[in-house]
């Protein structure tokens, strides 16, 4: 792919919104590591990693959705079901992960599949459609129980408090591998399958992919079952994370993914946007937390106020990036 | 020279849609090498035709042959894979995506199950070389103008084995150079022996790249004709059914006009359009000639307050105005017919007489519903007026040719029974037909005292209805002629070039 216009040495405006997250995450890097000590560490972006592997995780499938212009509200309900539905079966029945996990992820991606299906055959606003599916599977957690069940599977929580130490005394939690494997995968499915390529362009124009043959019902109903897999699988790595499920975990998280992938460049009409800018979206959002943990003072609802603000600086850009490319 | 077998016949076409017959009996067989224009007013049929051929709608009577095996095609798709590609004239391309990619999605070049980038540009650009053009095949597809986006269409098409490749209406966005493009790419597909079905409205085009012709009217057969053979007359005789005697009668002259309606001093607005006077009389017809981008949408738009201008005054009548927005335009009597009419100006799903009354209902307010008695009244009057066809008012506009759907644009602004009639472009796009009679529609006007402000790319229009000429260039106007005796085409275009100077 180019990466220089013709004439003189300048990024094209597709790889401008990531470039400007980018340059905001190294920024706040570097103003955190003036302001606080012990700040500018690499354990410190490893740590944003290990606290929003389940929220990477997610973000990814909420880029699929979000490239074919749709959007799906229901990934913190499935998430939290995802937690509950594990925990019960564990401390229940005592069934075994290797059993439970791969369950809720099939329970994930058919809640995905459903949603996609009645998106595409009624042809109805994914936004009511995600909505009805956010709604259900916060009940269903409830139907499970309605306290938090801790999970004391040793299988489970050998694996949730592994360290696996890389080089200078840094570490990471075997989620972070999963969520970059994940990550590694969608880049690849997004840009080297047909799939991916039918995802921009159904994103780009739903009547011209039709027109072009392309199966774009099968695409649609593809990204919903992407993203039910996504949140199952960030489900899973939450679990780990909490050791616990519970109806009230993940509570406005598809608010935060949707966030993430809006800051990292992806435009909400689909077609444009990058993997790479969501990491580095979910990257600013841990930052955020980061920075108001190390400030200490400030209490932690200063986090929302500060991604609202972000949301709204990059709405404001991508709106005038999408005027000026129109003319 | 011994015609080669067709590649395409189809022959004894019906198709019936509610209350329609929209074909009865039509043939068209398309040859190896040949361009072959497909012609007739809007509503003839040619769209519905088009659509049997490619498997939109299924055809109710006759048969479709393909190289001389029967074949039906269920969708555009199937059609396709026989080797049938359709141009249309909205480029249905995704411009987020490559140029490469827009040529080849869906059929991507692959190795090992991963899309092989590289292999997919080179045969691109080899294909797009085979078009003579060469473009930077990486760069996003919306980084290049409408001629080149319809070129990377045609390359689609053709890249799929193409045997007849159909392209509707595609030069109606086109420039004049970009044109030539086109034609020049036609040119070439047709010596690779591609047989060619081309649709458009302007009859010099057709001349000039059509080989043979098939003309409908009224979803019938009128005949095929050698396009040599034909003269234009005679085309257009036969395309609406009678003489055009009266339309070659029409010219308009200069008058004396003495009671001004609309009177621009100095108005301007800085990057749209220098400042400029303009008087406009009632039941003057002024027409306003100049290239595309010279400022006459922009003129347009600030007597109708549509922009604010930001410079100079406005008087309506003798009494200065404020036009901020096109409400207060409305209620001094001004309406704009504006010349994109599927994105300003109708609602598609609503039907005929939902769309004509819009306007009369927004000067009223919701509270004061149009009474449905008086709403049938009017808008009976003016289907019957504009000839809108099919007359029922309970048609949905999406259903209305291009033509028709103008009409209904005209009839909305007309039942607001403005003073001044701003129409910008109100027959681009549509037949000769029904141009002629929006032509006679404006003389009528204007003759009922209706100032008009016409605006057309054409200039014979401008000068067969106007009775002054506002010429433009470079957002500036730079002369008023009269329209005496004296104005040709040939004047006005000196002076566009000239910018006036000479005068």
């Amino acid at each position: 792919m180019t990466t220089l216009t013709v004439g003189r040495a300048s990024v094209p405006t597709k790889y401008l919104p990531v470039l400007v997250t980018g340059c905001l995450f190294l920024a706040m890097f570097v103003a955190g590591g003036i302001r606080y000590e012990g700040f500018a560490s690499g354990q410190v972006i490893l740590n944003v990693f290990i606290d929003n592997a389940f929220l990477l995780v997610v973000a990814v499938g909420m880029t699929f959705v979000i490239l074919t212009g749709g959007i799906d509200l229901s990934v913190g309900s499935v998430v939290a079901l995802s937690t509950m539905i594990s925990a019960s079966l564990m401390a229940g029945p005592g069934w075994p992960p290797y059993l439970v996990i791969p369950l809720v992820l099939v329970i994930g991606s058919g809640l995905g599949l459903v949603m996609g299906y009645i998106v595409h055959a009624f042809d109805i606003q994914p936004f009511i459609v995600t909505l009805a599916g956010m709604f259900l599977a916060r009940g269903l957690c409830y139907t499970i129980g309605t306290e938090s069940i801790p999970i004391e599977d040793p299988t489970f929580t050998a694996f949730a408090q592994a360290r696996l130490d890389l080089f200078a005394d840094m570490w990471i939690s075997p989620s972070v591998i999963v969520a970059v494997v994940v990550v590694l995968a969608a880049v690849y499915v997004l840009h080297y399958t047909r799939l991916g390529r039918a995802v921009y362009a159904t994103g780009g124009s739903e009547q011209s992919a039709l027109l072009m043959g392309l199966p774009v019902a099968r695409t649609k109903i593809t990204v919903y079952t992407i993203s039910g897999f996504c949140s199952a699988l960030g489900g899973v790595l939450l679990s780990f994370y909490m050791l616990s499920g519970y109806g009230l975990h993940a509570v406005g998280m598809e608010l935060d993914a949707i966030a993430a992938v809006v800051i990292g460049g992806t435009l909400l009409t689909g077609g444009s946007g990058f993997l790479l800018g969501t990491v580095l979206g979910v990257l600013v959002l841990g930052l955020i937390q980061t920075i108001i943990s190390f400030e200490g003072t400030l209490s932690s609802w200063w986090t929302k106020i500060f991604i609202g603000m972000l949301l709204f600086a990059f709405i404001l850009l991508q709106r005038l990036f999408s005027a000026r490319s129109r003319r | 020279m011994i015609a080669p077998a067709p590649v395409l016949t189809m022959s004894g076409i019906g198709k019936q849609f509610p209350g329609v017959k929209a074909l009865d009996g039509v043939d068209l067989r398309l040859l190896p090498g040949e361009v072959h224009a497909l012609m007739g007013e809007n509503g003839a049929g040619k769209s519905t035709l088009i659509k049997v051929l490619t498997g939109v709608h299924p055809a109710d009577a006759g048969t479709i042959e393909l190289a001389g095996a029967p074949v039906a095609f269920a969708s555009p798709l199937e059609a396709q894979h026989a080797g049938i590609s359709t141009v249309y004239q909205e480029v249905n391309l995704c411009t987020n995506l490559s140029v490469a990619e827009n040529i080849f999605i869906g059929r991507e070049p692959r190795r090992r199950g991963r899309i092989d980038w590289k292999r997919m540009r080179a045969r691109a650009g080899e294909l797009l070389a085979r078009l003579e053009l060469s473009l930077d095949v990486s760069a996003p597809l919306s980084t290049y103008s409408l001629a080149i986006q319809q070129m990377v269409a045609i390359a689609r098409a053709i890249d799929i084995e193409a045997r007849v490749l159909i392209l509707d209406e595609p030069t109606s966005s086109l420039d004049g150079d970009e044109v030539e493009q086109l034609f020049r790419v036609m040119r070439r597909l047709k010596e690779e022996g591609i047989a060619i079905l081309f649709v458009s409205h302007f009859l010099d085009q057709v001349y000039e790249i059509s080989d043979r012709m098939t003309i409908l009217r009224n979803g019938r057969l009128v005949g095929e004709h050698l396009t040599e053979r034909l003269p234009q007359v005679e085309l257009v005789a036969k395309m609406i059914g009678q003489e055009l005697e009266e339309l070659e009668r029409m010219h308009g002259e200069a008058g004396v006009f003495d009671r001004p309606l609309v009177e621009a001093r100095e108005l301007g607005r800085a990057g749209a359009i220098e400042p400029f006077t303009l008087t406009i009389h009632e039941g003057e017809v002024v027409g306003l000639a100049g290239l595309l981008g010279s400022g006459r949408t922009e003129i347009a738009r600030l007597l109708f307050g549509a922009d604010h201008a930001g410079t100079g005054e406005i008087a309506v009548g003798g009494a200065p105005v404020a036009l901020r927005t096109p409400r207060a335009a409305m209620n001094h009597k001004i309406a704009f017919c504006s010349e994109n009419r599927k994105a300003d100006g109708l609602i598609p799903d609503l039907t005929v007489r939902e769309n004509i009354i819009l306007a009369l209902q927004a000067t009223r307010g919701w509270t004061r519903p149009v009474p449905r008695e008086q709403q049938d009244e009017l808008v009976g009057r003016y289907i019957k007026a504009l000839k809108i066809s099919p007359p029922n008012p309970e048609h949905l506009v999406r259903d209305l040719s291009g033509g028709n759907q103008q009409k209904v644009v005209l009839a909305r602004w007309l039942i607001l029974e403005p003073r001044l009639l701003i129409l910008d472009e109100p027959t681009r796009g549509i037949d000769v037909g029904a141009k002629a009679e929006i032509q006679r529609l404006v003389a009528e006007l204007s003759g009922g005292g209706m100032a008009v402000l016409f605006i057309s790319a054409e200039l014979e229009e401008v000068l067969r209805l106007s009775h002054k000429v506002e010429v433009l260039r470079d957002r500036r106007l730079v002369a008023e002629l009269p329209n005496d005796g004296e104005l040709t085409t040939d004047v006005l275009m000196e002076t566009i070039a000239s910018g006036g100077r000479a005068s």
